[in-house]
């Protein structure tokens, strides 16, 4: 079986955001990217799911020549091909889950994992939106997944609690937090993923509807107030939350 | 758009999320503000108080009904959900921002052909086109957004919009029954975690870091919590050191969350966690590094040692 893991190339989470002079658009001067957090556990359940039924793993990503790095470490923990589509993603999450879904379809998989969401644009709805696109059924937040021929068992984190969830192939599994513990690419891994070509495809990105206005900073906190430096601040403390917060 | 409003009232045990109230209250503000219809919506078995809703400004709710459907099924909701909006014409529909409404608003703007916009901390008419701001970053910077398309779908935070005055006024309830369900997709089962409040949803959140120095320590947070009916949170680090499960992780790569009151005991403020909290109402800090960036976002601090600033802070709301 085809199994087709979603990946993405996003600011790594220690970066600083400054808003660009479209102010549409992040300053993307001095950023580091990397691989999606939730899209390396979707990656290692993609590959544990290959290693317990067989098939093949392909990485595909949305994006331009950087997001090479993120199928490269794909490559390097195991997948067996990587596909990059070229093109700008976008802030309308259905741009982007039309361009997977299709390129899903072409290689004719079933079986899709992907980060539950990406530290981007942190929609948390893409694989929602390519399993109606593609009218699969959809396990997202995944803190647990077995298949069993065309049956999956899986569980996923809801609010204050998880659900356990009976479904069937086609799929789309979305990764929390939890799911499995990544991999480590190895030496042999990563020099194998050196010589492996990553197939690029120039595809046709359909027009965004939701369309932004403007990127800004949040408003900054201004400077609170050290009420003390040991326990005798407390009552302080308190008096304040009741009082003037007026919030316990 | 702005012509007909749909809310969707989310159920759990039959009872009425507070985060689907947020969103009924906002939406009747919302369709008054355009002269416009409004209703609302849920799916369930026994949903409890639903006449209730009528306070929170909408006049009627659908109540689709078969008892298979207590426990939710992505297939069979998002089914019935989009027959109701198409019934009703509805072009703008709204959800509270949870992973039931992250699971109904994409299959309802894919097959509506509607825009989506989720995880929405403002939404407004503003020159007559409905405008809606959303974290991007986990909060690190903001979005304005407009869908131009005829039908649009919103999901709302929890938490964010205030409901205000409310009225003892009741809707009237429709009671529709289904024959037949898509259970292609089922929740056979949920588990919840005992007594306790999550994060995304709480009012009050108090969150422990490094500084607790173990596991065992979180006795503590726990107890404070306890006392002010809050949900406990915690740092990456105490996270992935296996201290804390991943839910109550805040963060990041964790929950971004605005409660009312977010009290930070020995998290010095990496920039992933400052960006999930820091859209909180008021910020307590209790760190012994008055330099920790933590005390930057705090509207009070405390820089002492959390093991003597904590068992104090205790006693002194047990007073009450």
């Amino acid at each position: 079986m085809k199994i087709v893991v979603c990946v993405n190339h996003v600011p790594d989470t220690a970066t600083k955001i400054s808003i660009s002079s479209d102010q549409k658009t992040i300053d993307t001067t001095g950023v580091t990217y990397v691989l999606n957090p939730y899209d390396e556990i979707a990656i290692e359940e993609a590959l544990k799911t290959k290693e317990a039924i067989g098939g093949e793993v392909i990485a595909l990503s949305l994006g331009n020549d950087s997001n090479k790095e993120s199928l490269r470490k794909a490559l390097a923990m195991g997948a067996d091909s990587a596909v990059l589509l070229k093109g700008n993603s976008s802030l309308d999450s259905i741009v982007t889950a039309n361009a997977l879904a299709t390129e899903i379809i072409s290689q004719d998989s079933k079986l899709v994992f992907m980060g539950k969401q990406s530290v981007d644009y942190d929609s948390s709805i893409m694989g929602q939106l390519v399993a109606s696109l593609l009218d699969y059924n959809i396990v997202s937040n995944a803190t647990s997944f077995s298949i069993d021929g065309d049956k999956i068992i899986a569980e996923r984190e809801i609010e204050g609690g998880k659900e356990s969830i009976e479904t069937s192939l086609p799929a789309i599994v979305t990764a929390q937090k939890g799911l499995n513990e990544p991999r480590y690419a190895s030496l042999k891994g990563i020099m194998t993923a050196k010589r492996k070509t990553i197939e690029e495809k120039d595809i046709e990105i359909s027009e965004s509807h939701v369309v932004v206005n403007i990127m800004k900073k949040p408003e900054e906190k201004a400077a609170g107030k050290i009420v003390g430096e040991d326990a005798s601040a407390v009552p302080e403390l308190v008096h304040l939350l009741k009082e003037e917060a007026k919030i316990i | 758009m702005g012509n007909k409003f749909l809310v969707f009232i989310e159920q759990r045990d039959g009872e009425i999320k507070k985060s689907s109230l947020e969103v009924i209250k906002k939406g009747s503000d919302l369709a008054a503000s355009q002269n416009a219809d409004i209703e609302a919506v849920t799916i369930g078995d026994v949903v409890n108080n639903l006449e209730n809703i009528g306070g929170y400004g909408i006049s009627k709710v659908t109540h689709i009904h078969n008892s298979e459907l207590s426990n939710f099924s992505v297939s069979a909701y998002s089914e019935l959900l989009i027959s109701f909006a198409l019934e009703i014409n509805a072009d703008t529909i709204l959800f509270a921002n949870t992973a039931m409404g992250k699971d109904l608003a994409p299959p309802l703007a894919v097959k509506l052909n509607a825009g989506v916009v989720v995880d929405c901390i403002s939404l407004d008419f503003k020159d007559g086109k409905l405008t809606a701001a959303r974290p991007v970053y986990a909060g690190k910077a903001i979005v304005e957004v407009e869908s131009n398309l005829d039908k649009s779908v919103y999901t709302l935070r929890p938490n964010v919009f205030t409901i205000g005055e409310t009225s003892d006024a009741k809707a009237e309830v429709v009671i529709k029954n289904i024959d037949t369900l898509n259970l292609a997709n089922k929740v056979v089962s949920v588990s919840k975690a005992e007594g306790k409040l999550d994060v995304a949803e709480a009012d009050i959140i108090v969150s422990g870091g490094r500084g607790m120095k173990a596991a065992e320590n979180f006795g503590m947070i726990e107890e404070l919590a306890d006392i002010l009916g809050a949900a406990t949170g915690a740092s990456r680090a105490v996270v992935d050191a296996g201290w804390r499960p991943h839910s109550e992780q805040v963060g990041q790569t964790g929950k971004t969350v605005s409660p009312n009151l977010y009290i930070a005991v020995g998290i010095s403020g990496a920039i992933q966690h400052l960006a999930g909290m820091q859209s909180s109402k008021y910020i307590v800090a209790i760190n012994k590094d008055k330099d920790a960036p933590i005390f930057q976002v705090a509207d009070y601090g405390i820089a002492g040692d959390a093991f003597e600033v904590l068992p104090a802070l205790i006693e002194e709301l047990k007073k009450d």
